[in-house]
């Protein structure tokens, strides 16, 4: 039986957390004010965008401490929680890149091989890098001229205007390019995350002895590289790049993973 | 050893394509972001750093826009909300996506005491220090957004008619914003009454703009740097002490300009022939 919780959850979450962005705007509430690249919470807590941060940083001015001391608590914040939690339970544009891989499952367009291999999944991490350089070539933040992830921020609490393209660019891409492409390939603030969430304490974990070797949980997840111990060995999941979803954790009719602490005393790898 | 070396060759392609694709992107991406950063007409919000430092310093969070759509004196009379002045900019409008700015001709800044969207800022790219005055307090009249500029052939004051709009509705009348009297000699009896901005006063907030009646507004707002021009170091107000001052303070080293004939003496070039 198909099990919905974290999936209802994090979709919970995000729409959620759009609504409190949008209605500090459209009503003036004092709950979550700003876009990711710097928020208030309640009013006083100021929070950052650590990639944006760094790309104003190396563009070569002093920010502001608020800016600061935001982009210090969100990497504190997500080193605990998993990095890349901000991607499956935050970021909108997860739920486009979601329903364009749910679309490819549905149209069968995974099984007909209609998948560019020419991109690889650490592309990320070198236009992460690239991204700071131009920042410091051209003198603004470099990543934030397109990223798709604050336009339609931007977009839900300010209206999109033409950046809606980019958001279409993006499914498209997903759906008839390659799987996970956006999220798991080219975003330089999931690689990003991905570093920051290396060693955080919330963590997948999988128990072998229960698992019936279905392979449902690699078949849905954005990132199945990390489920590497599937049916092999009972360990977290420690790949910074798993986004702690809980797809995994939905779909397994076994009770063989769950999210749980870090295992700190097993080796991360065998 | 020959499939080490395959190996070996192998990793270096890979690397190669690396960084290859790499540096490709690079200068993509340089490019485009070089070509979406140049929107130079466009007005920021008050106490906005000079527009290089303002667009990597402005870290796009929208809270300047924000405070303004949502202060206390955004309402209509009925108490509904009135639109705000701050737009975030989007695809499609040809600024530098994610960044504050303003249309005076659709929603001018009607510089509020207060300045909300001012301390707002998390990364100091609205500047609060350059918008205090002697007695260090926040004071909106500091503010430099843009410059107003009067297009005379379209002002129809200029044309003898009787129009004060703009006059009247900035908030620095009298200061900012005055009105020359003059003789009109096409009709021997009227007065025209034409409007003068002055540049050390205007905030650029852009309500002459708004208030404008012609089709086109004849009076708009300009960023400082594209309205105003710049006479240069060498030329010396005579009769002014202070700036008779400045140049007596000069040293010979300090001069600026240098081109074949500042190399020789004065005595040299000035016996000779005029060669153009």
């Amino acid at each position: 039986m198909k099990n919905l919780k974290y999936l209802l959850l994090r979709r919970t979450t995000q729409i959620g957390l759009m609504f409190l962005y949008f209605s500090a705007n459209a009503y003036g509430w004092h709950i979550l004010q700003g876009t990711f690249g710097s928020s208030l919470l309640f009013g006083v807590i100021p929070l950052a965008d650590p990639y944006t941060t760094l790309q104003a940083l190396s563009a070569g001015f002093l920010l502001g401490a608020d800016v600061l001391v935001g982009a210090l608590l969100i990497t504190l914040f997500y080193m605990i929680v998993g990095g890349r939690a901000f991607c499956s339970w935050v970021c909108p544009i997860n739920m486009v890149t979601d329903l364009a891989n749910w679309l490819r499952r549905k149209l069968k367009l995974d099984r007909e091989e209609v998948n560019y291999r020419f991109l690889k999944r650490r592309t990320r991490y070198w236009i992460m890098v690239l991204g700071l350089i131009v920042s410091a070539i051209v003198g603004i933040a470099a990543f934030e001229v397109f990223s798709p992830i604050t336009i339609m921020q931007r977009g839900i609490i300010f209206g999109f205007g033409a950046g809606i393209s980019i958001v279409v660019a993006i499914f498209l891409f997903d759906l008839f390019g390659v799987k996970n492409g956006w999220c798991g390939h080219l975003c330089p603030l999931g690689a990003v995350y991905s570093i920051i969430g290396q060693k955080s304490i919330v963590r997948v974990k999988h128990n072998h002895e229960a698992c019936t070797n279905c392979m449902e949980c690699k078949i849905v997840c954005p990132e199945n590289q990390v489920l590497h111990m599937i049916n092999k060995e009972s360990i977290s999941v420690t790949d910074g790049e798993c986004t702690n979803c809980g797809r995994c954790i939905d779909v397994c009719n076994d009770d063989a993973l769950g999210f749980s602490i870090r295992d700190f005393n097993k080796n991360k790898k065998s | 050893m020959k499939s080490s070396n395959n190996n070996r060759r192998k990793f270096m392609a890979t690397t190669l394509q690396s960084v290859g694709l790499t540096a490709l992107g690079g200068l993509l991406w340089s490019g485009y972001c070089d070509e979406a950063k140049s929107s130079p007409l466009v007005l920021r919000p008050p106490g906005a750093l000079p527009e290089e430092q303002f667009l990597d310093t402005c870290i796009k969070c929208g809270l300047c826009a924000e405070a303004c759509l949502n202060r206390e004196s955004n309402k209509n009379r009925d108490g509904t909300q009135r639109e705000g002045t701050l737009k975030m900019a989007k695809g499609g409008d040809h600024k530098l996506i994610g960044t504050p700015y303003f249309i005076p001709k659709d929603v001018p800044c009607y510089m509020c005491d207060d300045i909300p969207c001012v301390p707002a800022c998390p990364s100091e790219a609205l500047d609060m220090k350059s918008l205090l005055n002697e007695k260090k307090e926040l004071d909106i009249n500091k503010a430099k957004m843009g410059l107003a500029v009067v297009h005379k052939e379209s002002c129809v004051a200029f044309w003898g008619l009787q129009c004060d709009a703009c006059y009247r509705a900035c908030p620095l009348l009298d200061e900012a914003l005055t009105l020359e009297y003059q003789k009109n000699e096409r009709t021997g009896k009227h007065a025209f009454l034409l409007p003068v901005v002055h540049s050390d006063v205007c905030t650029g907030c852009g309500l002459c703009e708004k208030a404008c009646i012609t089709e086109k507004p004849a009076i708009f707002v300009l960023p400082r740097e594209h309205s105003m021009g710049r006479a240069g170091n060498h030329y010396v107000k005579g009769w002014d002490k202070k700036d008779q001052q400045r140049v007596g303070d000069r040293k010979i080293d300090e001069i600026e300009t240098h081109d074949e004939r500042s190399q020789q003496a004065p005595s040299d070039y000035l016996n000779k022939e005029i060669e153009y």
